[in-house]
This record gives structure tokens, C-alpha cells and sequence, in this order.
């Protein structure tokens, strides 16, 4: 059996203050798979992001746990190396594609700079590499848009080119953080639809991160459900939303609106299901102990 | 439609184009609402909604003449306020009230709750019973009278939205505009403070419009629903009847693209078509 292309296993994180913000979270992603992580503000699903692309915040500390790609235990390798094999295997969707992209340069030189870092590819070969992308994620006229500067274009427009970009070096594993929370409900779903063909056409593993339990459904293939900073359920997306089993995964499910049945949905989250989290966040932490390091 | 609350007649809107505004001189005109017509019924809550750059924001602000329209009409309780200057709008003010989406950029940050909430009370002559007033606006959103004594910072955004509904309902206003308030909310929020519009809206009796980017919040809120595009109304009509059968091809689309929280494997399957940049 081949290692999987993302497993982390049992990984904390506390601020400066000794507060956690990652409670012991364990997941994998296969080759192939998208994972979704949803949640709502402060549950940790970005966190988990960057800390599989080594970007937490320097008020951030990894106090335990495990990141590995493939064969590699990040945690194990010297800072530049680790850094050089985040570069090689991996890649970020961001959510805002206008601040991810300088605006001062255009497009296409952007787009050439990851090639020419990560693969060595220059010139001719890169610029031809950056075409054939810009045409796989659909732009009817790449040449104008490798000429444009990052306002000439609109927002889909920037998520595509974004897109494009995140495969462009063939990682094995991209983490997509919110890719579609800025668009358009139209353009969302032409987003989803590219994202999705690429992966497939390639077999890219993916974590993506989304507080929306429609685009977890129609994404991905494995869904962790996160509360503050803690898995409290983990399942194959169909069964998630066949049976969730977390009184918290059914009150989101009950709170998320749905024009079919409008009266149904829509319901706050009962008082309860909270003081339920609070005591299971509290007992987590009550047997957990920072090791010192 | 019977004695509608605002009656909109032909409304057109131009705004000034900064993007192409010369350095020196003022910016050409770009014309966002292109003539609508429509009528908001009374004690009932309208959905308008469309994506972003569709000119809904806009006409929001026209209904409740935070800009002045270039064109058309608009009526208010029979009135044409289309032109009115401040001065003779004054009064009308408080019954044209407004919520806005980010309540963290509409609530003053060196004011309490309570000085947020009693402001618009005190211009608007109701300045006895002050402290009586705020207590009571404060109740009716769901938070306790001593939620007053705070500043904006000591609230997470569903108190603080909870504040911007205190405040435009304080009045008890015969209009109120929701500009996209639950947008940036997580939903277990969003749900807590659509309930509480909803109820509210029941309750007082207030006629709302409703302004949302989503179909399926729409969908439980509102009584009849005004879909935009480009500045214009691509089509208008009774919620149920407009989500059962959509009539227009760009009603149909926004509706199919909602990513409802359920399996659906032939959502994605469709190949994607090219775009032009």
C-alpha cells in the first residue's frame, strides 16, 4: 500500500499564551482525494492549511504532533529543505486571488517565476507550459491575459489564472483555502467544475478548506468537520451527509439554508449542542498537557 | 397592486465611472439601474437579489434616497420623494430606516451601545424615555440591557449585527432596508439573526427589502422576489412561484448553480465552456 499523500497525526498548536488552537488533529489525504475541511470562524481549518504549506503565523507553535507528505516527516527536515520540498510538492489556491497575485507585474512573467523556481524551466518552454495551463482551465485567449495586469482581468478570471498556477508545477498535493467564497454563485460553480476536472485529469490530492457544507457536498470525497480546533467528526462525504453523527455536524447541517426546504432549514444552533462542544473541548484539553520544547 | 408602501416608476441611476475618470475633470457618467419599475407591497418582506455588479445595492440606496436617481420616480406612502431635498426629507427619515452588512464600518467605535442606539432616537424627537427606549431595543434583538454599557470591539459580528437591527427598529419605522446583513456570518449566526428579522419583521409589521446575493436565505424570508442583472429586472413574481417555475433562463442559472448541502454527483459533470477575459 502507498503512504498516503497527506497524513497528519495528532497535531496541537498553541499561540504564545499557551492557548491551543489545534486540538490533536489527525487526518489523511489519499492520492487522488479531496478531503474537505469545513467549520466556522476560528474552528482551525485555515490553520491546518498553513501549516502543511510551513506558513503559520510566527504567533504560532507547532507543540506536537506530525506532518508528513508522502514518505517525508516535515518536522524532521532542516528549515530550507523543508521548505524546497513544500515548494516542489505542494501548492496554494488562496481565497482572494486580487491580493495573491502583485499587482504591479503582469500575469504571465507571475505565472513563469514558479515554473522557472520550482522546475528550472525558463524562456520559450516555460511561456509555452504557461499557455497550454491558461488554455486547461479554459481561457479563450491566454495571450491577452498573460499581458494583462491583475485588475485588467476579472475575479473568475483571477481564479482561474490562480488555479492554473497551483498546477502548474504538477504538485501532488494542493491545499485550496476558501477558493470560491469571494465569486459569484454562477461563477462558483464554473470554479468548482475546473477544480475539480483538473484534479481529476491529474490525480491531485487536495485539502480544501470551505465553511460551506453545499461545497463540501459537491467536492469532495472525505469531509473533517472542525470546532475549535478539533476534529469532532471525520467521515466519507456521502455518509456524512446521509448520517452525521456529531450533534454539531447535524446542528451546521440544520443551520445551512436550502431553497428546497426553506422551512427546515435555517434553524439556530440549539444551546445545548454548544454547552456539548464547550465540555468536549474541555476534556480534550483537561488530558492533554503541553510537552516543553 | 393595492396601495403598495414604495412604488418605483422607471428608475434610473447614473453614477460617476472612477476608473475612467481623467486626472483632471469629472468622471464620465456609467448608467447602473436602467428604468425599473416595481412596487414594494406593505408588511411583507421583498427578496432582490442578483450577483454582484447586478445594481442591487444601488437601488437600495435610491429607495431610501442615500443617492438622489437621475431618472424615474420613486414613492413613498403615496409620496413622490424622488427630488425632495434633506431638509423636507427629514422627516421622513424615520420611517425609512436601513441595515447594513458590515455592522463593524456602521457602528461608531468611541460610542457606547447604548449612545448608538439612543442617537437616532434623539434626532428624531424621541428623546423622552430615553434610557426606557434603548432597554426595550436592546430586548427586543435578544441581548440584556446592560449589552448598552459596551463598545462595538466587545462584540462578536452577530451581537453586532443584532445592534444594527436595535437601531434601525428602534424607530419603529414603516420601511426597513437589509443590505446583505448576514454576509461574513457564520451560518449557525446567520440563521440566529434571519430568525430574529424575520420574527421582527412579523411582528411590527414592517415592509423590508431584502437585498441578497442567496437564493435559498431568500427563499425562506421573503413573500415575492425581484431578480436583477445589468441594472434591470430579469424577472419578478412570488417567491414560490418564482423558485417552482423560473420563467427567465438567468433566474434558472442562478438557481441551479446554488451548491445545495446534498449528494449530487452529476452537479459537477458538466464540462465547463470557455470564457473570454
Amino acid at each position: 500500500m502507498t503512504a498516503p499523500c497527506l497524513e497528519i497525526s495528532d497535531l496541537s498548536a498553541t499561540l504564545a499564551n499557551g492557548v491551543r488552537v489545534l486540538r490533536s488533529v489527525s487526518l489523511t489525504v489519499e492520492p487522488g482525494e479531496v478531503r474537505a475541511l469545513v467549520g466556522e470562524s476560528g474552528a482551525g481549518k485555515s490553520m491546518i492549511g498553513k501549516a502543511v504549506l510551513g506558513v503559520l503565523p510566527p504567533s504560532v507553535r507547532i507543540a506536537e504532533g506530525r506532518i508528513r507528505l508522502e514518505e517525508t516527516d516535515l518536522g524532521a527536515l532542516p528549515l530550507k529543505a523543508r521548505r524546497t520540498l513544500i515548494g516542489a510538492r505542494t501548492a496554494l489556491i488562496p481565497q482572494d486571488p486580487l491580493t495573491a497575485l502583485n499587482p504591479s507585474r503582469r500575469i504571465g512573467p507571475q505565472m513563469t517565476d514558479r515554473l522557472t523556481k520550482i522546475l528550472g524551466w525558463e524562456g520559450a518552454k516555460a511561456e509555452a507550459r504557461i499557455r497550454q495551463l491558461l488554455d486547461e482551465v479554459h481561457i479563450r485567449e491566454p495571450e491577452r491575459v498573460i499581458r494583462s495586469y491583475p485588475h485588467e482581468i476579472s475575479g473568475g478570471m483571477r481564479q482561474r489564472v490562480l488555479i492554473a498556477a497551483a498546477f502548474a508545477a504538477e504538485p501532488r498535493l494542493i491545499v485550496a483555502d476558501e477558493p470560491t467564497t469571494a465569486l459569484d454563485v454562477t461563477v462558483q460553480k464554473q470554479i468548482l467544475r475546473l477544480i475539480a476536472e483538473m484534479q481529476r485529469d491529474r490525480g491531485t490530492a487536495i485539502l480544501f478548506v470551505t465553511h460551506d457544507l453545499g461545497v463540501v457536498a459537491k467536492i469532495s470525497q472525505k469531509v473533517s468537520v472542525l470546532y475549535a480546533g478539533k476534529v469532532v467528526e471525520e467521515a466519507d462525504t456521502p455518509a456524512l451527509f446521509a448520517a452525521p453523527q456529531h450533534p454539531y455536524t447535524r446542528a451546521l447541517m440544520a443551520a445551512t439554508p436550502r431553497y428546497t426546504d426553506p422551512m427546515a432549514s435555517l434553524k439556530p444552533v440549539d444551546d445545548a449542542v454548544l454547552a456539548g462542544l464547550a465540555a468536549e473541548i474541555a476534556d480534550a484539553d483537561r488530558s492533554w498537557r503541553a510537552p516543553h520544547g | 397592486m393595492a396601495d403598495p408602501l414604495l412604488s418605483v416608476r422607471g428608475l434610473e441611476v447614473a453614477l460617476p465611472d472612477m476608473t475612467r475618470k481623467p486626472l483632471f475633470g469629472a468622471a464620465p457618467k456609467v448608467q447602473i439601474l436602467k428604468g425599473l419599475d416595481f412596487d414594494l407591497p406593505r408588511n411583507s418582506v421583498t427578496g432582490i437579489v442578483g450577483e454582484s455588479g447586478s445594481g442591487k445595492s444601488t437601488l437600495g440606496r435610491a429607495l431610501v434616497r442615500l443617492i438622489e436617481p437621475t431618472g424615474g420616480s420613486v414613492a413613498f406612502d403615496g409620496r413622490d420623494i424622488t427630488h425632495l431635498p434633506e431638509a423636507a426629507l427629514k422627516p421622513l427619515r424615520r420611517d425609512l430606516q436601513m441595515i447594513f452588512q458590515d455592522p463593524m464600518s456602521s457602528l461608531n467605535p468611541r460610542r457606547t451601545i447604548a449612545a448608538i442606539i439612543a442617537a437616532p432616537l434623539k434626532q428624531n424627537g424621541m428623546g423622552d424615555n430615553l434610557r426606557d427606549r434603548v432597554a426595550e431595543a436592546l430586548r427586543r434583538v435578544g441581548l440584556p440591557e446592560n449589552f448598552g454599557k459596551r463598545y462595538r470591539h466587545e462584540l462578536s459580528g452577530g451581537q453586532r449585527q443584532r445592534v444594527g437591527i436595535a437601531r434601525a427598529l428602534a424607530l419603529s419605522p414603516k420601511f426597513v432596508l437589509a443590505d446583505e446583513i448576514v454576509s461574513g456570518l457564520d451560518v449557525s449566526t446567520q440563521a440566529q439573526i434571519l430568525t430574529l428579522l424575520e420574527k421582527l419583521a412579523a411582528e411590527m409589521g414592517l415592509t423590508v427589502a431584502f437585498i441578497s446575493h442567496d437564493l435559498s436565505v431568500v427563499r425562506r424570508l421573503c413573500k415575492q422576489v425581484i431578480v436583477m442583472r445589468n441594472g434591470m429586472i430579469v424577472e419578478a413574481g412570488p417567491t414560490d412561484a418564482l423558485f417552482d417555475a423560473p420563467q427567465h433562463a438567468y433566474t434558472r442559472d442562478l438557481i441551479a448553480a446554488i451548491p445545495l448541502p446534498e449528494i449530487d454527483p452529476a452537479w459537477l459533470d458538466e464540462r465547463p465552456a470557455k470564457v473570454t477575459a
